[in-house]
């Protein structure tokens, strides 16, 4: 049955490479403005081999996984301590709902003035986008930590810091590490804006700009692949992750897998 | 040992006790019975300090409860949602034990020993959810065991589990509080359990609970599933317990006819 559902995949990814070929080739679209698909992907293994694609694929992961740490160090303990007291957490939540549907891009010119600091720029970005997901999963899996499992550690005399952090972290972890996940694919699409919009010295936003100003439509949707596969292969590695470690909630939440 | 007296709670304006008073000897079980919903478990959690009473005091060894008590272990209903799922049985019985300042090698072999008491040895490793429902209860009455509290309280604790293994779990608590010499409160709704596990029964009228009748059993020690709840005694007591749970008077009248 999996066998079965990863073919349907690959045959629906094959199907879209194909028709985007055969609309190329019957020249239905002036392939000087979206070039053909297999030139997208020539370009796209052409980088691979690319010492300056790949100086800028690395600064961007930089970017990304030192963001995406901080964010973690800062989004955690804050949704920890927002969903462990909730007086608090009712006081903040006004300011958390006006900021969180304000689109994170919109932030950038902002950080611009702020930081001088490229790499800084764009791990603050990151911090304050993908700290959402992460702070708002960790409160409400708080919140809907089992009153009886609490109940029952408190009943052999452990303290509030205990039930928190032996019972309520433990339980809430898989929501967290959703959470996580959701900020992981926040960070590549600020990392790469924060690049796009601020330049600098190195980044894929920064090849892609470069590639664009140089007529290279090929490299540009390249480089905007490996950008987007990134953003599938660490989302299936969190996934992977989140299986191994969480195992007992999948079962008890008769998740089928 | 144990001392609840005049105890009052309401929640609101809902009294839910109604001044119930019931004392327990050492080494005593005794079993509270009552309606569904006449606030046995608002008892059982003022005894264990979770909640605080409107009125009222329980007393511990003399004590009073004013936060939770360090001798004192509850086993709940719903093992299910009172086992840690991320925790081996053995871990889940070795956390509390934290709480006596035992090193890991310590609770672990308190664990183990624990386990072993309750037919689990084989166990130690598995996770809750690989387990019945039987054998996790068994886990939760493990890890009361391994924390050696001088008084054992038990709410509705084979409530969830089918005949047979209620049976086999009842044998069993009244194995180890024996061994043990544990003073145990056991809240139950079911009127045959009661009689069969308590060495006193306490029954408690419809919400707001008052204590309706202090009945002791005097089955003696040693009880069978099936002999002892043929005896005469356990048949008359079953009958009167009935009828006071379903809020008759205390009909001592009948037992003498007898």
């Amino acid at each position: 049955m999996k066998h079965a559902r990863v073919l349907r995949g690959v045959a629906g990814v094959a199907g879209f490479l194909a028709a985007a070929e055969v609309v190329g080739a019957t020249g239905l679209i002036d392939d000087r403005f979206l070039p053909r698909m297999s030139m997208i992907l020539r370009g796209a293994a052409e980088l691979l081999v690319d010492q300056e694609f790949l100086a800028d694929a690395r600064a961007s992961l930089a970017a990304w996984g030192l963001g995406l740490l901080l964010t973690v160090a800062v989004a955690v303990p804050a949704g920890l301590a927002l969903g462990a007291l909730p007086p608090v957490e009712r006081a903040v939540r006004p300011l958390i709902e006006f900021l969180r549907p304000i689109p994170s891009v919109a932030i950038i010119p902002l950080a611009i003035l702020i930081f001088s600091d490229n790499l800084h720029l764009r791990v603050a970005v990151v911090v304050y986008a993908a700290s959402w997901p992460i702070v708002i999963n960790t409160i409400y899996a708080l919140q809907d930590v089992d009153p009886l499992a609490k109940e029952t550690l408190r009943s052999f005399g452990f303290g509030p810091v205990s039930v928190l952090l032996r019972v309520a972290l433990p339980s809430a972890a898989p929501f967290i590490a959703t959470g996580i996940r959701v900020a992981a694919g926040t960070a590549v699409i600020l990392v790469v804006s924060a690049e796009l919009l601020a330049g600098g010295a190195e980044g894929i936003g920064i090849y892609i700009t470069e590639a664009a100003s140089g007529n290279r439509m090929d490299l540009m949707l390249g480089a905007a692949l490996w950008a987007g596969l990134f953003g599938v292969l660490s989302n299936t590695a969190l996934v992977a992750v989140e299986r191994r470690l969480f195992r007992w909630h999948d079962v008890r939440t008769g998740a089928a897998r | 040992m144990l001392e609840i007296t005049d105890l009052v709670h309401s929640y609101g304006s809902h009294r839910v006790l109604d001044g119930v008073s019931i004392r327990a000897a050492e080494g005593e079980l005794v079993c509270v019975v009552g309606p569904s919903g006449c606030g046995k478990s608002t008892l059982l959690r003022s005894v264990a300090g979770l909640i605080r009473p409107t009125g009222g005091r329980v007393l511990i060894d003399g004590k009073p409860v004013d936060r939770i008590p360090d001798n004192l272990a509850v086993v709940f209903q719903d093992y299910s949602r009172s086992l840690y799922p991320w925790m081996t049985a053995a871990n889940n019985v070795a956390l509390p034990l934290r709480r006596r300042g035992l090193d890991r090698q310590r609770r672990r072999e308190a664990a183990m020993a624990a386990l072993d008491q309750v037919g689990l040895a084989d166990a130690a490793e598995k996770y809750p959810w690989e387990m019945s429902g039987g054998m996790q209860q068994r886990v939760s009455i493990a890890r009361a065991l391994a924390y050696r509290p001088s008084l054992l309280l038990m709410d509705e604790p084979f409530g969830s589990v089918d005949a047979q293994t209620r049976e086999d779990l009842e044998d069993l608590v009244l194995r180890v509080c024996a061994h043990h010499g544990m003073t145990t409160l056991l809240i139950t709704h079911d009127i045959d359990e009661s009689v069969y596990v308590g060495d006193r029964v306490v029954v408690l009228t419809r919400s707001p609970a008052r204590v309706a009748a202090d009945l002791p059993v005097g089955l003696g020690e040693s009880r069978d599933q099936i002999a002892t709840r043929q005896l005469d005694a356990f048949v008359r007591l079953r009958a009167e317990v009935g009828r006071l749970v379903r809020g008759g008077s205390s009909t001592s009248n009948v037992l003498e006819k007898h």
